[in-house]
């Protein structure tokens, strides 16, 4: 890889930042996998598959940096499996679980509105291997957010059993939306050396986009209240352990094993 | 689902100036989804640059038993075939 020395910035924030965005994208790469061989059509299965898999790719480009940043020798791979829950630092919104498709897709929907925006803006990061992840990710996001909005809108805008489950999809996971935008200091340290948005700079867009699609799809958006968080420092919910061990089991049980 | 959903013909074009090729088929419940679809299931490792979706009710297809009276006929007329002319060697590959 580059040798070209990292900016000058906290190191740890920005391993912090690296781990969030791998993270993010390796937890919902893994819960998409879940629906392989279970969705309602084949054509929605292999799409779901496609997504996942894009996420995964995502996922060794930002924990490889995130490992060659730290400098200690631990790859993707290392840092993917051989973590333990509160060392994950994804935010709550992705470990949800997938419910059913409608869940799933508006899960996705409002996780892709973030993740497009902060790839576009990281696509002007002061560091070139972040800006270079986020163009390429940027791409593979875009479709995403073109899939899950226009599904989210046909559900939504669908039967009157689509429509209810789509209500209650967005009425249960809008409180873990609020995390995204939620910044910390490591977030302030990475803005303040030109590496990353601020988080909450990233609201109004996503708000938009948010607000387009859901009136477009017939649905309600609900009032911002108290907002669920945590993941971001390490603090998940019940579910993070069940997700790590299915993930994880074969390197814990095996450990190094390779085919 | 998928049962209740039409079929559609998937056309896909290469990526050096080729014509649309039929790849497959898909259900979609409408045009705009079977080209995600389409872009999803048959697309991934780069085949193409462009899709064509046709609902599969609307392609109309000879049929199979009449090959003989369709396409025999010609089998004897060598004169339909371009073969008799001297191409200049300037030319070359046609």
């Amino acid at each position: 890889m580059s040798s070209a020395p990292f900016p000058t910035v906290d190191q740890a924030a920005l391993f912090e930042f690296l781990l969030r965005m791998g993270d993010n994208a390796l937890i919902l790469g893994h819960r998409l996998s879940e629906w392989c061989g279970h969705a309602p059509a084949l054509e929605e299965d292999i799409a779901l598959a496609n997504t996942a898999l894009d996420l995964i790719g995502q996922t060794q480009l930002w924990l490889g940096l995130a490992g060659e940043m730290e400098g200690k020798g631990r790859t993707a791979d290392n840092l993917a499996y051989l973590r333990d829950a509160t060392e994950f630092r994804n935010v709550l919104l992705v470990e949800r679980p997938n419910g059913d498709f409608g869940k799933t897709l508006m899960r996705q929907f409002l996780f892709d509105a973030w993740h497009l925006s902060m790839l576009q803006a990281l696509r002007s990061s002061a560091d070139k291997r972040i800006a270079d992840i986020a163009e390429k990710a940027a791409k593979e996001v875009a479709y995403h957010l073109d899939r899950s909005r226009d599904l989210v809108i046909r559900l939504g805008d669908g039967t009157a059993e689509s429509h209810r489950r789509m209500r209650e999809a967005l009425d249960d996971l809008w409180p873990y939306t609020g995390e995204l935008f939620i910044g910390d200091a490591a977030d302030e340290e990475l803005a303040a050396a030109g590496l990353g948005p601020a988080p909450e700079s990233l609201k109004a867009e996503w708000d938009g986009v948010v607000g387009e699609t859901l009136t477009e799809a017939t649905l309600k958006k609900p009032a911002d209240g108290y907002m669920q968080r945590g993941g971001k420092r390490g603090v998940h919910t019940e579910h993070m352990g069940f997700i790590l061990a299915e993930m994880q089991f074969l390197q814990r049980a095996y450990p190094g094993a390779t085919w | 689902m998928s049962s209740e959903w039409p079929l559609w013909e998937v056309f896909i074009r290469g990526q050096h100036g080729l014509n649309h090729r039929h790849v497959g088929s898909l259900h979609a419940p409408d045009a705009e989804m079977a080209i995600h679809n389409a872009r999803d299931v048959y697309t991934r490792r780069n085949e193409g640059v462009s899709i064509w979706v046709v609902r599969s009710t609307d392609i109309t297809a000879s049929v199979p038993s009449e090959k003989g009276p369709l396409f025999d006929p010609s089998n004897s007329k060598v004169y339909r075939h371009p073969t008799f002319f001297d191409v200049p060697e300037e030319v070359g590959h046609m």
